[in-house]
């Protein structure tokens, strides 16, 4: 199972990002675990600066705002 | 080509509506059409221009840029790109850490936050269309000023003492590795149809997101446009005792909005006879200095650096005020 974390302080791009996320992923049969950290120091350490990003199992994926379907079935997928 | 927007007003207030131009309600209902309609039309055809030539500049590209930059020249870079990045406020933490841990003085990033609420495309297009282009220029001028100056305070106050421990380390860290000539991160090679597609969403995501503004904006303007009469600051103020500035400064404080909201505000204060140093420096109060901006830069600060910052921000306002008061015969001849 993938470990989704979708990375930002709490605003409300960050929870439609792990929305639909969410969504798609159920649509698609997937099974994942999607999970919204806020925490300042575990961004910092994924190097992002423009939040809503997405990092899977460890690695960062996306950045910058909210990622549109066609990105979200590409790296959950994938 | 603007006078568009006060004949569709004219038409729409006395013609259509009937009333009569002397009236409170009439000259307030003028007012809030003329300003809603111009500001909308010009937003749209604005913002959606600029985020075609911007859609390739990125956080990551600016940081980089710094960088590579002497550290006085930084504060003006860290000001500048403040005003000319697309930055949603709830990015703040990110990008400060991200700033930080890259090595960046806190001074120069907190240039960059000072500046980023005060100054941006849509505060810049209302009051060039509301208040003209002098004014707007000052208003570029103070907004940068007020960036670098208050960043250079804080480092010459070793402010980054007061960080949270895991940000100082990082500080720390980035510090003691020499940099060397990185590359720069390749700037994304767009086409025409990425660019118009970023532009539509970045207009789109603005407009939603500050149209209420506009309209609770120049709904107080229109307000205070109709039913203040003139010359009631000069009558009631006295006209610009020096403790004005400071409680203009203080009034701005407990109100939050953001630059879409007060500026139509400061046009119709302008209007009323208030100084234009007064009115600027309530401005920035009230969209510089946020509670809820400041609570969130907590989980990065310790109280001290937040209280120390806090202050600066205000003396600056203050000294801005006192300045612009004081310049205004010889900067705005032909305003009042």
């Amino acid at each position: 199972m993938k470990k989704i974390e979708v990375l930002g302080t709490g605003c409300k791009k960050c929870t439609t990002t792990a929305e639909q996320i969410q969504a798609v992923a159920s649509e698609l049969g997937l099974e994942v675990e999607v999970e919204k950290v806020t925490d300042p120091a575990t961004i910092m350490n994924y190097q992002v600066m423009s939040t809503p990003a997405v990092a899977i199992d460890g690695k960062l994926m996306h950045s910058g705002g909210v990622p549109n379907r066609a990105k979200i079935e590409a790296m959950i997928g994938a | 080509m603007l006078e568009v927007f006060t004949w569709l007003a004219d038409w729409l207030t006395y013609g259509l509506a009937g009333m009569d131009p002397e009236s409170k309600l009439g000259t307030s209902l003028h007012f809030f059409i003329e300003d809603t309609t111009k500001i909308f039309a010009l937003l749209v055809v604005m913002i959606y221009v600029i985020a075609l030539m911007r859609a390739s500049l990125n956080l990551e590209r600016v940081r980089h840029y710094i960088q590579q930059k002497h550290r006085l020249t930084g504060y003006g870079l860290g000001a500048g790109f403040g005003a000319i990045t697309p930055f949603c406020s709830c990015s703040s933490i990110p990008l400060f850490l991200g700033f930080t841990s890259a090595g960046i003085p806190l001074g120069i990033t907190m240039a960059f936050l000072f500046t980023s609420p005060i100054i941006n495309e849509v505060a810049v297009i209302m009051l060039w269309s509301l208040l003209g282009w002098e004014f707007t220029l000052v208003y570029i001028i103070i907004g940068m000023g007020v960036g670098i100056g208050g960043g250079m305070v804080l480092d010459v106050l070793k402010g980054e003492r007061w960080l949270k421990d895991f940000a100082a380390k990082a500080y720390r860290q980035a510090a003691e590795t020499p940099q060397g000539d990185s590359p720069a991160p390749e700037a994304p090679s767009l086409t025409l149809k990425e660019r118009h597609a970023f532009a539509r969403d970045e207009l789109k995501e603005i407009v939603e997101r500050i149209w209420k503004w506009v309209i609770i904006g120049v709904g107080l303007g229109a307000a205070l446009h109709g039913f203040v009469p003139d010359g009631w600051f000069a009558d009631n103020l006295g006209s610009g005792q020096w403790w004005n500035v400071p409680a203009a400064v203080f009034a701005g404080l407990p109100l939050y909005s953001n630059a879409t909201g007060v500026i139509p505000v400061m046009e119709s204060l302008i209007l009323k006879g208030l100084p234009v140093g007064t009115t600027l420096a309530f401005c920035m109060s009230t969209v510089a200095a946020s509670f809820p901006e400041f609570i969130m830069l907590k989980q990065v600060m310790q109280w001290r650096l937040l209280a120390t910052i806090f202050v600066i921000l205000l003396v600056n306002f203050m000294i801005v005020g006192w300045l612009i008061n004081l310049l205004s015969p010889w900067l705005f001849s032909g305003f009042h």
